[in-house]
């Protein structure tokens, strides 16, 4: 089959592996049966495609577009429960809701992302210390199984259904609607402390202090200097403020303007970068009061950042180990980053908190968890990338597959305990390109 | 703005002219062909902040009953502050040129209805000495092209339709906004192939809500259409008519 321009919009934010050969499906309306191909190929829901590897991709096969399906069906004021269809994305919902104080349960490092691509990754954020993965929130979805039924999910009614769905990768079915547990707000800004540490001991000091106090954490992270200054950062903490601003910052997107040559972004821009990134900040701690579109979403404010690696995309690369005594692990994992020069200058640490995800595939266990991106430079970032799996899982960790084009089918099965449980869920018409790749379908 | 009667309403563009009215508390009837499509938007327009007076439907090939659905909107709402008339459909233009039948349900739902909604909106809004009027032409009546010239007459003609109309209405005070959007991402354009010019149609809602505000007269939205319609209007005829547009 040619590949049409149309197609070649579906792709994912890490810009690779790239997708040639997707048909585009047009679901007229939520109620009536997906349009199934007739030669029996699979289909995938596919929302604003913030995935950054191969999940959301289906190569060979069919894409179904969400994001136009963003219908509000209801809302009580009183508790604060929207039910929307799956398309409604949560940028929608802060702008519908933030006015009348209702913030998200959870949210991650986006807002461009469809409600059903957060239940289907089960995302977490900067609050998942007190309150867990987005699935938590989720009172109930609606799941339209390949056979034309339609099934309400919760976890009282097909409740296998509702665990298997929640981070099950879009795979069990097509998410129609989602009813969700917003979450009470008295003001758009948020009291901020950012703490520079110097280390991953300091690390590991100012966080344990902190998450008693502050609801939301997270630390960016310099993955270009070893020896003592091996995981410094800066730690930005905040809780939601009684107080506000007389006047909303503006909030204006700016496009990245075009793809960048690749050779830009090496390793002394980086270095430079981390080291000016630091050193913004002349004291140890700063207090402030800040609007949550900063504080959350920090790189929303450039459209199509992803456009900075330039044509040969990069790799996204989300783990969390569990915790230990001398962080000799984490540490190990550090310096094998910063030795090799391949990080880039957006690496984000985090504690998780031990409340247990309602989806049997969800990512989030307690320990800590590191986010960076790598430039794709080919052999070598993907040969660095499985020995940090090696370490990663014989420390009882596991990879994050939203973020991931590239683990093999073992670290998959490793990094998915109840993987056979989740199989028996997942329906025989739904597929993804990442799914034929851990499970090593042709 | 606070009440406002939506012609067309379940159209892409216009419901995300209709979201942004909503934030802003509006009270709104909306009207389009589907039923089971307008209680759907009802609801969406509703959680979003809109109170939602009036919900009806219509058909565009029948324009007898134009009036009547307006007036019952009318009644409904009590008074009108604005209007925007989104309805249309994209001919096939190779139907078109077989049939004569095709070209004037084209016509009909293109031109003909608008200008029947229009006619009872005018003579409103006339009396009342105040309010908005926009209308969704397009770009394709800046010029006819083979490819659709049928539509493209169609919208042309309302384009000058309107310009008379806001000659005669500005004395009211009553402010008419022709609408002139490019290539569109909605259900209309799905089966086209999407180049780097279509726009969504969120950032149209949003410009449209913006003109309606402001009784703009001529929008081209995205901007840049202004300038590329400019150079397609003044190619000479005897280069323009052997090019393949």
């Amino acid at each position: 089959m040619t590949t049409k321009p149309s197609q070649l919009r579906y792709q994912s934010w890490g810009r690779h592996p790239k997708a040639f050969d997707q048909r585009i499906l047009d679901l007229p309306s939520l109620s009536s049966p997906i349009p199934l191909p007739a030669d029996g190929s699979s289909v995938l829901a596919y929302g604003l495609g913030r995935s950054y590897g191969d999940s959301c991709l289906n190569d060979g096969n069919s894409l179904i577009p969400m994001a136009g399906k963003n219908n509000f069906l209801s809302f009580d004021p009183t508790t604060g429960i929207v039910k929307a269809q799956a398309g409604v994305s949560l940028a929608t919902i802060l702008d519908v809701f933030v006015p009348r104080g209702w913030f998200l349960p959870v949210t991650p490092g986006t807002k461009f992302v469809t409600l059903g691509g957060a239940v289907a990754n089960d995302i977490h954020g900067k609050n998942h210390h007190v309150a867990g993965t987005f699935g938590r929130h989720v009172l109930s979805f609606g799941l339209l199984r390949s056979t034309g039924e339609h099934l309400t999910c919760s976890p009282t009614e097909n409740s296998h259904l509702y665990a298997a769905t929640i981070g099950g990768l879009g795979l069990t079915g097509l998410i129609t609607w989602v009813e969700l547990q917003l979450h009470a707000i008295r003001s758009p800004y948020l009291d901020t402390r950012t703490t520079k540490f110097r280390n991953l001991d300091e690390f590991f000091d100012v966080s344990q202090e902190s998450d008693e106090k502050y609801e939301y954490s997270v630390s960016w992270v310099d993955c270009t200097s070893e020896g003592e200054n091996l995981g410094r950062g800066l730690f930005m903490a905040g809780n939601f403020s009684e107080r506000t601003k007389p006047r909303a910052p503006r909030s204006l997107a700016i496009p990245f303007p075009c793809q960048a040559p690749s050779w830009l972004l090496n390793s002394y821009a980086m270095r430079a970068f981390n080291t000016v990134y630091y050193n913004k900040q002349m004291s140890r701690v700063v207090e402030g009061l800040t609007h949550y579109n900063p504080f959350f979403y920090p790189l929303d404010a450039i459209l199509n950042w992803n456009r900075m690696y330039g044509a040969r995309g990069f790799f996204q690369y989300q783990f969390v180990v569990p915790f230990e005594q001398d962080r000799g692990i984490i540490k190990d994992i550090f310096t094998r980053i910063t030795r090799s020069k391949r990080a880039s200058f957006l690496a984000v640490l985090k504690t998780f908190g031990g409340i247990e995800p309602p989806g049997m595939m969800s990512f989030p266990r307690k320990g800590v968890t590191l986010a960076l991106d790598f430039p794709n430079d080919g052999a070598p970032t993907l040969q660095l990338m499985n020995e940090l799996d090696q370490v990663v899982l014989a420390a009882g960790g596991n990879i994050y597959p939203a973020k991931d084009a590239r683990m093999s089918s073992h670290a998959f099965k490793v990094s998915h305990p109840r993987l056979d449980e989740f199989k028996t869920h997942i329906d025989p018409r739904f597929s993804s390109s990442l799914w034929r790749r851990v499970m090593e379908l042709s | 703005m606070k009440k406002i009667v939506i012609i067309g309403a379940t159209s892409a563009i216009a419901i995300e002219v209709a979201r942004q009215f909503a934030k802003e508390g509006a009270t709104l009837a909306l009207l389009a062909r589907n039923q089971r499509r307008l209680d759907e938007l009802a609801q969406d327009l509703g959680t979003r902040g809109a109170s939602v007076a009036y919900t009806g439907s219509f058909d565009a090939q029948d324009i007898t009953s134009h009036d009547r659905i307006l007036e019952e909107a009318y009644h409904r709402l009590g008074d009108f502050d604005a209007a925007l008339v989104a309805h249309g459909d994209l001919p096939d233009q190779s139907a078109c040129q077989q049939s004569t039948v095709a070209t004037q349900d084209a016509l009909r739902s293109n031109l003909l209805s608008p200008i029947a909604f229009l006619t009872w909106l005018a003579n409103y809004f006339e009396t009342k000495k105040a309010g908005n009027i926009s209308v969704i032409s397009s770009v394709a009546g800046d010029r006819g092209r083979q490819s659709n010239y049928i539509y493209g007459a169609a919208k042309g003609g309302l384009s000058i339709f309107l310009q008379g109309l806001r000659n005669r209405l500005t004395p009211a005070g009553v402010t008419v906004t022709t609408i002139k959007p490019g290539f569109v991402d909605t259900p209309m354009t799905s089966h086209l192939p999407k180049g780097p010019l279509f726009a969504s149609a969120e950032s149209v809602g949003k410009r449209i809500h913006t003109a309606m505000k402001r009784g703009e007269a001529v929008v081209y939205t995205p901007f840049f259409w202004r300038y590329i319609m400019l150079i397609i209007q003044h190619i000479p005829e005897c280069i323009f008519r052997k090019l393949k547009l």
